[in-house]
């Protein structure tokens, strides 16, 4: 082989093979390409696709008058997020059955179940949460009437900055 | 040694809602995290916490690995008798829990 | 002979001068002089959100006071030989442990040495206790020192460096400053020179120790000021020192020493 061979113009095979690389190039810059990883922003007015979520409403709709979340938009850490719920204007005894809580990206979505007795005529909640990594949250109150009311919450979740292996 | 702790106020009138927290030491082992030496720590969360109110469940939790580590709860019950505030808990393990607090009402 | 000396001259001069900048810059880590002076010491507190900041103002939510509660158990729990319990010597933690962990880490004159908390406690437990010693970051020595170091809440830092404490701060405080690791970093890299500043999505604090034991959201525990420095070792990819190593025992002074005035606010919270 002579000094100059790598300095030959590229071979078919190796032509095919850059053009289908450029080609793959272009793609990515395509809008609406399923390959582009730019998110959506965030509608609190639409619940989303959360299979668990969909088995526990059959069907049923939801309205996202009444249900309240308080959760930080910036987490400080994934592992510990503070979490307040709370139905407006459910101030009578059972006014409010249950509140589940769905998560968009946690592996176990079903996150939680607060179950009120009849008696109770308060429905604030306080807790803290886990999330692994940015996602939505949904809150849904199942009312006496069987009505149903939910609150989307988008959380920003990041690593930590310094890897801790204490 | 159950570790945890239990706040109700002092006292509260009869009718009255009042805010029950309570705060449970317990580590909530999701299951997805490795030991140091790769093996994967089994899950141990609390699946279920009952709050009774002299015997008649006041309030239930369905938990899981999405609370955090130590969990924090923090509810509302309405004041009927004095008596006892009672938490019970179960894990993965199996292990149970149990908890109490006293209560004064008046009127 | 005077062109010998002339030629001497300037690799002499070069010497000198060379030795000169070199006292001059050696001269910081003899004196006692502070990068960060007293007046713009900030609490880690201030470098976490303010979900951080309520959790830790919460005396019922605040993680680290099931600690806390679980010291305050152990204070009157007997042990040993002689069945003696913290409270048989020291009675009410409130009012004997007031005031004491902000004035550690402190020399113990008798046995010659640096003591933290932690070993303090495992000092009186082996030798007045006849008991075992607590193993480094069990649950029960955590509950301890976080017991121990609530009941200066509130109290300014003031670790003492005169006397034998003196070449433990010399040590800890060419510690600090030393480049160490894969990312050739040292402690002032980022605590020093770029505190306040984001790191991914945190901001860096001062790196100050007034609030340990801490609750970590990072652990999901509560872990000892030990623990975060050996996490910040594993952060630069450096060895990590073992606990109770004496490097680690000196830094704890310096950094003491460094917080003066800081209010301790154990059991802290942070990210």
């Amino acid at each position: 082989m002579k000094p100059t061979d790598s300095l030959k113009p590229a071979s078919p095979a190796r032509r095919v093979l850059i053009g289908a690389a450029g080609a793959w190039g272009a793609v990515q810059l395509l809008p609406g390409s399923a390959l582009a990883q730019v998110p959506a922003p965030f509608n609190p007015n639409e619940l989303p696709p959360i299979p668990a979520m969909e088995e526990f409403l059959a069907g049923r709709r939801v309205q996202f008058t009444r249900m309240q979340m308080d959760i930080p938009r910036v987490a400080d850490n994934g592992n510990s997020v503070s979490l307040k719920l709370g139905v407006l204007g459910a101030t009578t005894p059972g006014a409010v059955q249950s509140i589940h809580l769905f998560s968009e990206k946690n592996p176990v979505p079903r996150m939680a179940v607060f179950r009120f007795s009849p008696q109770s005529a308060r429905f604030d909640i306080e807790s803290r949460v886990r999330l692994a990594g940015t996602q939505r949250v949904v809150a849904i109150a199942t009312l006496a009437n069987g009505a149903l009311h939910a609150k989307v919450s988008e959380v920003l979740v990041a690593i930590a900055a310094c890897l801790d292996g204490a | 040694m159950a570790d945890a702790r239990i706040q109700v106020p002092q006292s509260v009138k009869r009718g009255e809602n009042f805010e029950v927290k309570i705060a449970i030491r317990h580590g909530m082992e999701t299951g997805y995290r490795v030991d140091d030496v790769g093996k994967q720590i089994p899950r141990n969360v609390i699946r279920e916490l009952v709050c009774k109110y002299n015997g008649a469940e006041a309030m239930r939790v369905d938990m899981s690995s999405g609370f955090a580590a130590n969990p924090l709860l923090q509810f509302w019950l309405v004041a009927r008798d004095s008596g006892e505030i009672t938490f019970e808990w179960v894990d993965d393990a199996g292990t149970r829990f149990a908890e109490r607090a006293s209560l004064t009402v008046s009127g | 002979m005077s062109r010998w000396f002339a030629r001497a001259l300037r690799p002499a001069f070069a010497f000198a001068s060379a030795f000169i900048i070199a006292i001059a810059l050696a001269a910081p880590l003899h004196a006692q002089e502070r990068v960060l002076p007293l007046n713009e010491l900030k609490s880690g507190l201030e470098f976490n959100g303010a979900d951080v900041r309520n959790l830790q103002g919460d005396d019922f939510a605040n993680p680290g006071m099931l600690w806390v509660e679980r010291g305050e158990k152990l204070w009157s729990t007997p042990a040993g030989a002689g069945g003696q319990s913290c409270a048989s010597c020291h009675q009410d933690a409130k009012a004997s442990m007031k005031g004491v962990s902000a004035r550690y880490p402190a020399f113990d004159t008798q046995s010659r040495r640096l003591l933290n908390v932690e070993g303090r406690i495992n000092a009186c437990r082996t030798e007045k206790q006849k008991a075992e010693a607590f193993k480094p970051e069990s649950e029960d020595l955590l509950a301890l020192a976080a017991y121990v170091n609530h009941q200066s809440r509130g109290l300014p830092v003031n670790a003492s460096i005169a006397g034998g404490a003196r070449e433990h701060y010399d040590r800890g405080r060419v510690f600090y400053y030393t480049r160490r690791g894969q990312m050739n970093m040292s402690c002032a890299t980022c605590h020093e020179q770029n505190f306040g500043k984001r790191l991914y999505a945190e901001t860096i604090s001062q790196g100050h120790p007034n609030a340990y034991p801490t609750y970590r959201l990072e652990w999901q525990t509560l872990g000892s000021l030990q623990r975060r420095l050996r996490a910040c070792l594993f952060g630069v990819r450096a060895e990590q020192l073992p606990y109770g190593s004496q490097e680690l025992l000196d830094l704890e002074l310096f950094l003491a020493w460094r917080a003066q005035g800081l209010p301790v606010e154990t059991p802290g919270v942070r990210r």
